[in-house]
């Protein structure tokens, strides 16, 4: 019939029955709503915020903090900034996470493989150690560690003294540590020499390997050489660029070597212990998805055990163990947020005494959020990336 | 099978090993000389931990602290007037798990019998009172009467028995909330009041049934084909998965307050809720999507052939699948959920954990930190354990893996 009308009912059809336009459509609506419920609650918020007579923003940072913090690892005092306070919490949580996460590392991968042994006394301590500790609760193990045992260490007169020699007593342990000399700058600049010394090597290595087929043993060899740089480096030197501080009990408080707060032991040692077992989960389930088959064809090709395990079995165990590696990684990062229970100064605890302090609850939050979500995305950018590189290319 | 050339029953099965006594040690424990020397290491290592454990436990031990205050621990300051409610609560879970009991599980008899003499067990300890005893006992026996009626009934009640699972939950927070605020069966208790291991069992509860909804429509989010809701649903989920819960709950106690008009101020019970139901949700979402990803693509064109709506595709075919091979990893979801509520301590609820603080810094039980913390961590590991092993014992049920 007529063309045109024909075409325009198409056009009038097509608009609402067009799937694209419904789609879009749908997609307005929610943004629309979505939109209007955050608004609904920042309007709120800037409500409430106004009647207890604050603002929003960031300008409170530069202020005086006008609070102490027990540990830093950068020179810090009452009178000094809440950014700064932010940067003396966040160097706490970097070293407890980085401690915590090398030790549970260690603890971890030794539990994971004793629960392969074939020794039925070790894979039942193993198993024993794995199921207590992944099914409580960390906050209570860390407030029993605080409150039940680094607390309750002897007073400080009567501190135990263990050889080395360590102190500990219940306002903490302080360990032999060594003082720096005038020689010490020059020494790091030996060790700098070391390091550069055993990355080279280990790139020639590397290539040395993938020239000739042969696999040597990159990492031993650059740990040695570096070793060996830093052992001739202090025996060079005129005198030796650290000095051996022991600690002692002076008067009603330790002093000398390093102290180790009861917090900072408590968290430490909570974290290694709670994060160590689901690592040793970990480790086992990844030593189990490299098939039999895999180890059977290496002793068919005559390699030795430990052949067998570095070239064969490791490999591509490390493929399955590093992704929910990283992730117990990232969890002890974050748990060690629980701090703020046994009142050890990370990032969190300080950010809720800078809450109580100024007042500024949402921008505080805000804050420390974002440091904790910038961690993990970093994290999980490594991840995808570890994942690249070591995914499986088939046929 | 039938159609198999040799039918299964004709084949035997491969011998399996056997051993003396002596042959299993010779085996096990001293196969080498090194597994020998590791053996006697940790013969050594066992007794060093045992001796004075058991000697601590046995001699100097001061239970009179769990004794005083086991009220509190285990239903913080709920009225004891009122405390029947919670023994409901105990009472229709033993119902409905006996019920299911009585349906799916049937023959493992020695994992049931277990589970019936842990009241019993309890009930044998000589200092509780007679209508605790009582009540434990009556536990039992509500339990073997819904298993009686589930192994009578089988399959035709089955349905019966997921809509039990279904309205248990929010029967039991209606139970222990109240519904009237005069003189009635259920006056009103105050949030305020709740605490001890039955604030932690709520906040579970809560957790788990609030934010399974919402995590399964943030992993269905997730995979839409519309931009807007896809980005919505991936900042959500990245962004609580990558803080730590005590600042979700932080921001729960101190900004839920700021974001409601002014004048209402939700109590700090329901503030700990949406934390710890925000929170999971998004861990949720993405076990849910792992089991979503599972799912053949054949069945969405199937569904398509057939003429089913995506709607209809989605709650008649895929989420039932998909959801049925994601089950075990909830179940661990759940136990995290579970443990992870003692965090609410640090926003100064008096959960498990709180009371457990509290009752310690008592100038009377000053000093009773080994045996406090030996107690909840009990609990908390049984329940947890307890969870972990169904979460096993429904992966071997179910199948997963295997179709």
């Amino acid at each position: 019939m007529k063309k045109s009308q024909t075409f325009g009912d198409r056009t009038l059809f097509a608009v609402w029955r067009d799937e694209r336009f419904l789609r879009l459509l749908g997609q307005i609506v929610f943004l629309v709503i979505l939109a209007t419920f955050l608004g609904y609650l920042a309007r709120n918020m800037l409500n409430n915020l106004r009647q207890q007579g604050m603002g929003l923003g960031f300008d409170f940072l530069p202020l005086t903090a006008g609070f102490d913090i027990g540990e830093h690892l950068i020179p810090y005092d009452r009178s000094q900034t809440y950014l700064r306070a932010f940067e003396v919490g966040l160097l706490n949580t970097a070293l407890v996470a980085g401690l915590g996460i090398f030790f549970a590392t260690i603890l971890g991968v030794f539990f994971g493989i004793a629960r392969l042994s074939s020794n039925f006394l070790i894979q039942a301590i193993a198993r024993a150690y794995i199921e207590f500790l992944r099914n409580m609760p960390l906050l209570v193990l860390l407030i029993f560690l605080y409150t039940g045992i680094f607390i309750q260490f002897p007073k400080v007169r009567q501190a135990i003294t263990l050889p080395g020699p360590v102190l500990i007593s219940n306002r903490g342990i302080a360990i032999p540590w060594g003082t720096p000399t005038d020689t010490f700058p020059l020494f790091v600049r030996i060790l700098g020499i070391g390091i550069l010394l055993a990355i080279t090597l280990s790139l020639g290595l590397s290539w040395f390997g993938r020239r000739t087929g042969r696999a040597p043993l990159v990492w031993l060899w650059s740990i040695l050489i570096f070793i060996a740089a830093a052992v001739a480096g202090w025996i060079a030197l005129p005198s030796a660029p650290l000095k051996l501080d022991a600690p002692t009990v002076q008067g009603l408080r330790l002093a000398g070597g390093q102290q180790l707060s009861p917090e900072f032991m408590a968290l430490l040692s909570g974290l290694v212990v709670y994060t160590s077992a689901f690592i040793a989960d970990v480790v086992r389930s990844g030593i189990l998805a490299v098939s039999r088959g895999q180890v059977d064809a290496a002793k068919s090709l005559g390699m030795s055990g430990f052949h067998i395990m570095r070239l064969i079995v490791f490999p591509q165990a490390l493929r399955v163990i590093v992704p929910p590696l990283t992730s117990q990684y990232l969890n002890l990062t974050k748990n060690s947020s629980l701090a703020v229970a046994i009142g050890y100064p990370e990032l969190f605890h300080v950010a809720g005494t800078v809450n109580n302090q100024s007042g500024r609850a949402v921008e505080v939050i805000v804050l420390v959020m974002s440091i904790y979500l910038s961690i993990s995305l970093i994290t999980s950018a490594f991840m995808n990336w570890y994942n690249r590189r070591v995914r499986l290319v088939e046929r | 099978m039938a159609g198999e050339l040799t039918s299964r029953s004709g084949v035997l099965p491969p011998p399996t090993e056997r051993y003396t006594w002596l042959g299993w040690v010779q085996k096990n424990l001293f196969s080498t000389w090194y597994n020998a020397l590791l053996t006697f290491f940790s013969l050594g290592l066992v007794y060093a931990i045992l001796k004075p454990f058991t000697f601590w436990l046995l001699t100097q031990a001061r239970w009179e602290v769990i004794e005083v205050n086991i009220r509190l621990l285990m239903a913080g300051q709920y009225p004891v007037e009122q405390l029947w409610r919670a023994w409901l609560c105990l009472h229709l879970l033993a119902a409905t798990v006996g019920l299911s009991w009585g349906i799916w599980v049937r023959s493992r008899r020695w994992a049931g019998i277990g589970l019936l003499l842990l009241p019993l067990a309890l009930a044998a300890f000589p200092n509780i009172g007679s209508s605790l005893r009582l009540h434990l006992l009556a536990m039992d026996g509500v339990a073997l009467i819904a298993f009686g009626i589930g192994r009578l009934g089988g399959k035709s009640l089955q349905r019966t028995a997921i809509g039990a699972w279904v309205l248990y939950f929010p029967l039991v927070l209606l139970i222990i909330r109240g519904i009237n605020s005069g003189k009635g069966p259920f006056p009103i208790v105050g949030t305020n009041l709740w605490g001890g291991l039955l604030l932690t069992f709520l906040l579970t509860v809560v957790g788990i049934s609030f934010s399974f909804p919402i995590g399964v429509l943030l992993a269905l989010g997730r995979r839409s084909r519309l931009p807007a809701i896809r980005w919505t649903s991936i900042i959500y989920i990245e962004v609580i998965r990558g803080v730590p819960l005590v600042t979700i709950l932080f921001m729960a106690s101190t900004m839920v307050p700021l974001f409601l008009p002014s004048g209402i101020r939700p109590d700090r019970v329901l503030r700990a809720m949406i934390g710890i139901t925000m929170f999971s949700a998004a861990y949720l979402a993405e076990n849910v999507r792992g089991g979503l990803q599972a799912i053949p693509h054949g069945q969405y064109e199937a569904a398509h052939a057939l003429g089913l709506s995506g709607f209809q595709t989605m709650t008649l075919i895929i989420l039932p699948q998909a959801l049925r091979t994601v089950i075990p990893v909830l179940m661990g979801l759940f136990i995290a959920l579970y443990k992870d509520t003692s965090l609410v301590v640090t926003i100064g609820l008096l959960d498990l954990l709180g009371i457990s603080r509290s009752i310690l810094a008592q100038p009377k039980f000053v000093g009773y930190q080994h045996e406090v913390f030996l107690f909840i961590s009990l609990i908390y590991w049984v329940f947890s354990y307890f969870m972990s092993y169904i979460s096993q014992r429904l992966e071997v049920a179910l199948g997963v893996g295997e179709r």
